[in-house]
């Protein structure tokens, strides 16, 4: 073995080589007509570094068969493996037991399953459900379903013109009627973090449940649910380097005991007869039918990755590149930072003067760069802020100084395009 | 995928900068409101027809180039035609976005119009140029409002 090249070759440990990064990433040498991508929709979805591709591969290849079923060798490697990947997410967000995770298929999933499972069983008439201006549609609508199957209200926190929420406002909200809050880490539309520990305190001072979407948290930053102390923590395995189709609910144990199953079906079951079924215990009583196993298996694999480079230190380079991001944008005459609040994840939603965001869209694609562009799934913000849309630049670990400079370029032409 | 610097033309960008018949007729005998809730564009236009004639047009609203210059250009076009002719541009302009109509060989009504040709390319684009057209059926048919997303919402 030749030693010497090996450490002459790498860089320090330490240092955070974003070109060693980008190299595992097979997407992100694409050209896009012509040149090279600058993928800045990551709050949409990030993209997957070949050694988790090949995590797929390999269960494909030789480990795959259905979970928690058959006898043979296969099935039995399957399930060892969709069990770790339980156990990974477990010490990924530092819960206390495996069963309190469950597999769904994705954030969206998870907040369904907590308003159908744990709002139909606990939410009775003139409860109330709280929630904030800040949140992505789908950690609405599954409360306003709830909320009119119950007969239950949905308060709103308030939020101030740079996206920050009115924690005063928020606290009171509380009264003898609040069951549960329901808040998001990190706001996918203007990339507010918000102070997620004290909203959880709040919460259980009323002896209040709480509810926190980690969909755009999880990929920047460390998460640790028993420092937080919430009773849900959801995310998605699409938004962490990991496929689409899985994601994670994160309950404590009892109370995922004292709910009732969101969906029937085989796996979820200790027995079944025409007169009475015994569900199986947490986590498989929510875990209906065939989980999507190779997904899972896939998910960890994009876990243990992210963990391999550090949360800590993705989220220190995140916030230089943001904060570089920030200045160059400030400078240019005619755009504006929609959401300016003093603590953001690498989001960046901005206004360009006279100019809708689907034509900046449009036209920034042309220089291979790929940003949103619309409402982001969160209305209540847009209407809040008196704004149908807003362009959004959404940063990942993989994206480079270079690529900053290639976007404020890109919206320099966008202006003089439209004069 | 096409460059959509080919649609950013200049007849687009002016149309855009200054849309014509901008505004709100005060009695108007027909009116709709179109909405792409894809991209929130959001248009409201009213006629006054006498005797099948689309005697006056206006349009204002909330909306992307695209769609704005599309309405802009639509009301200078139909103004002054009967509605049968009108309908048959509703019909040609849409064919033509959608790619089903070549108007480098084909016969149609559409003039400059044409600019708006290149939205084929731009599937996310369509929807864009479609709507003030769409908008315009729904008023001649006395819908009160159309949408791209027939009413879905899309998140």
């Amino acid at each position: 073995m030749n030693t010497s090249l090996s450490s002459s070759s790498q860089k320090p440990i330490n240092e955070f080589d974003v070109h060693r990064i980008r190299d595992e990433f097979p997407i992100l040498s694409l050209n896009i007509k012509g040149k090279p991508l600058v993928f800045l929709d990551n709050a949409a979805s990030s993209q997957m570094p070949q050694i988790v591709m090949d995590r797929w591969l390999c269960y494909q290849r030789s480990e795959h068969a259905n979970i928690h079923r058959a006898v043979h060798y296969l099935s039995e490697t399957a399930t060892a493996h969709y069990e770790a990947a339980r156990t990974t997410v477990q010490r990924f967000i530092n819960a206390r037991q495996s069963c309190e995770i469950i597999f769904t298929s994705g954030t969206t999933e998870s907040i369904n399953l907590v308003a159908q499972s744990w709002g139909r069983q606990f939410l009775k008439p003139d409860d109330e459900i709280i929630l904030t201006t800040l949140e992505h549609h789908s950690n609405i609508v599954p409360w306003q379903m709830v909320a009119q199957a119950c007969g239950a209200k949905i308060r709103v926190v308030p939020m101030f013109d740079n996206g920050e929420l009115d924690l005063e406002a928020y606290a009171k909200l509380f009264n003898s009627h609040t069951k549960i809050a329901c808040f998001t880490h990190v706001s996918n539309a203007l990339g507010t973090l918000n102070p997620v520990a004290q909203m959880v305190a709040t919460a259980r001072e009323h002896g209040v449940v709480s509810l926190v979407d980690g969909a755009q948290a999880v990929p920047h930053l460390s998460v640790d649910v028993q420092a937080l102390d919430c009773d849900f923590y959801v995310f998605s395995g699409h938004k962490l380097c990991g496929p689409t189709g899985i994601g994670v609910l994160y309950a404590k144990a009892s109370l995922l005991e004292s709910m009732p199953p969101y969906k029937g079906g085989g796996d979820m079951i200790l027995s079944v007869s025409f007169e009475k079924t015994t569900y199986a215990p947490i986590p498989a009583k929510f875990e209906a039918g065939t989980p999507p196993i190779a997904a899972a298996i896939t998910m960890a694999a994009a876990i243990d990755y992210l963990s391999g480079i550090g949360l800590d230190r993705i989220q220190a380079y995140e916030t230089r590149l943001l904060q570089y991001a920030t200045e160059q944008m400030k400078a240019l005459p005619g755009v504006s930072i929609i959401g300016t609040a003093a603590q953001k994840a690498a989001v960046l939603s901005f206004k360009l003067d006279g100019v809708h965001p689907h034509d900046v869209g449009s036209l920034l694609n042309d220089d291979g760069v790929a940003i949103r562009t619309g409402h982001h799934c969160a209305q209540p913000v847009m209407q809040r802020l008196k704004i149908a849309a807003t362009s959004r630049a959404s940063f990942a670990f993989y994206n480079t100084f270079a690529e900053v400079d290639v976007l404020i370029k890109s919206i320099e032409r966008v202006k003089l395009i439209f004069g | 995928m096409a460059d959509s610097r080919q649609l950013y033309q200049e007849v687009i960008l002016d149309h855009n900068k200054k849309p014509r018949n901008w505004g709100t007729l005060v009695q108007p005998t027909h009116r709709s409101e179109g909405l792409n809730p894809l991209c929130g564009d959001h248009i409201f236009l009213t006629l006054q027809l006498n005797d099948q004639k689309i005697e006056a047009i206006q349009f204002e609203g909330e909306s992307c180039a695209i769609c704005k210059a599309s309405a802009s250009m639509m009301t200078t076009r139909v103004k002054g035609q009967n509605v049968e002719q009108a309908q048959q541009m509703v019909a040609e302009f849409r064919d033509m976005a959608t790619g089903k109509l070549d108007v480098d060989h084909t016969e149609h009504h559409l003039g400059r119009l044409t600019v708006f040709s290149g939205v084929r390319d731009l599937p996310t684009r369509v929807k864009c140029a479609i709507l003030p057209w769409h908008t315009l059926q729904a008023a001649l048919h006395s819908k009160s409002s159309v949408s791209t997303e027939s009413g879905a919402e899309n998140v």
